[in-house]
């Protein structure tokens, strides 16, 4: 922290110019709840701060054509106060009101979210769900989209180069036969960090599911989908036998670490546990 | 480290300063303008006693740069009060139902609950404890601080 600097665009095409110039020194913030405490526990020294919290594009909420996108500067209190994300997407809604408290909602974004890649980033988990993309500025003013699925590359290490900057995040709007439903399991009710957490989308016809999203939270290095508990339902009737074999195939797909949330065998019984209670939920 | 200059309006009192890019709102409140009714307890956003309000939302002066609010509007817990000292309706309760004990997290308290009232202005018990959950409190158990916002609640 001895020499940094501050520089915050208030257009895109200021922030163009920022990060031509110095792509391989800018952390770029929008609310900085991620940076802060890093900097002060003295981990993170950065040289040039780019701050886009004041660039009108990048905050927006719109329903168009399909899909819903969200500017990566949104913060987390409009998203959770949304009637267009709360109407169609509502496990998204509801993972925005369980993230940190209304304080730290106000400041921290959907972009800063997903750019901070914790495995706990808590709308990781509902967008991973609903299939969401995410677009990149990339120097140069080219735009790139990222399936969401390949953006997390490993602990704290996304698909962002240097340079490169969310600018939104789009996914198409579910339709009337899916359902979703998301639980986060934390120490307390506030401001918790969680020690687990899943969301769920299903396409049902009928009794048949014909198409499963599951997203797990806090139980591998990043807040990952799980391939494999999704095939097992898709095409099937969800049955108590079909939910035991999906609790099983869950409980080896994740790889939960312990700290002092919770200890790597809890994470993993819970997680079975809020996958069917999730189940059960979208089903209902 | 080089300075930036900054314009704060603060209790509707304009500021220009000069602060280090990584000096945080709630410092440069309580030390550069000297408005020490806001309180810095944990210093890592857990605890909420360093709400301020900026551009009429509530945030964590411990979690905000004093760079990046540059030109806001910010409210502190000096700013509630009538100019002539009359306690604002909600500070009066918080006194009526013995909602101070230690005091450190009433600064914080006082603003979410002001912030709560305005966006609702008739919440219930649940809603109250819900908006206030970043909002710790360790001596009063929270009781006399929920009824203090219950009383303004319409």
């Amino acid at each position: 922290m001895d020499n940094t600097e501050y520089l915050r665009p208030s257009n895109l095409k200021e922030l163009s110019q920022i990060m031509a110039g110095h792509k391989d020194r800018a952390t770029v913030i929008a609310g900085g709840t991620n940076l802060i405490p890093q900097m002060r526990n003295g981990g993170k020294s950065p040289e040039l701060i780019v701050d886009i919290g004041d660039i009108q594009d990048f905050s927006f909420i719109m329903e168009d054509d399909g899909f819903i996108s969200i500017g990566a500067a949104t913060t987390i209190a409009e998203i959770a106060s949304s009637d267009i994300v709360s109407t169609f997407s509502p496990i998204l809604a509801s993972s925005a009101r369980e993230l940190g408290n209304p304080l730290i909602r106000n400041r921290a974004t959907i972009g800063g979210n997903l750019a901070n890649a914790s495995p706990c980033a808590d709308t990781a988990l509902p967008l991973l769900a609903l299939d969401a993309v995410i677009r990149i500025l990339s120097p140069g003013d080219k735009t790139r989209n990222v399936v969401l699925n390949n953006f997390f590359h490993g602990y704290r290490f996304t698909d962002l180069g240097k340079g490169e900057i969310i600018t939104r995040i789009i996914f198409p709007k579910p339709d009337d036969e899916t359902t979703g439903s998301q639980i986060k399991i934390g120490l307390r009710n506030a401001a918790a960090i969680s020690v687990a957490s899943i969301a769920v989308m299903l396409t049902m016809e009928g009794k048949i599911c014909r198409k499963a999203r599951i997203a797990a939270g806090s139980v591998a290095p990043i807040p990952m989908r799980v391939s494999r508990v999704e095939q097992l339902l898709e095409n099937q009737e969800i049955s108590a036998t079909l939910l035991e074999q999906c609790k099983a195939i869950m409980k080896k797909e994740i790889s939960p670490i312990s700290d002092i949330r919770g200890s790597a065998e809890y994470r993993s019984y819970v997680t079975a546990v809020i996958l069917e209670r999730n189940i059960q939920r979208a089903l209902s | 480290m080089k300075k930036y200059t900054i314009h704060l309006t603060v209790n509707g009192e304009k500021h220009t300063l000069e602060v280090y890019p990584n000096a945080l709102l709630l410092n440069v409140i309580r030390e550069d303008i000297g408005l020490t009714g806001t309180k810095y307890a944990c210093g890592t956003g857990q605890c909420g006693a360093c709400t301020v309000e900026v551009n009429g939302e509530p945030v964590l002066g411990c979690m905000t740069l004093a760079v990046a609010v540059d030109g806001a509007e910010i409210k502190t817990i000096e700013g509630l009060a009538q100019p002539d000292g009359t306690l604002d309706p909600l500070q009066e309760a918080f006194l009526d139902t013995n909602a101070v004990q230690c005091g450190f997290c009433t600064s914080g308290m006082i603003l979410i609950g002001k912030d709560l009232l305005n966006k609702n202005p008739s919440p219930s018990e649940s809603e109250i404890r819900n908006h206030i959950k970043g909002n710790l409190c360790r001596c009063t158990g929270y009781n006399g601080i929920t009824r203090a916002i219950l009383k303004c609640s319409k």
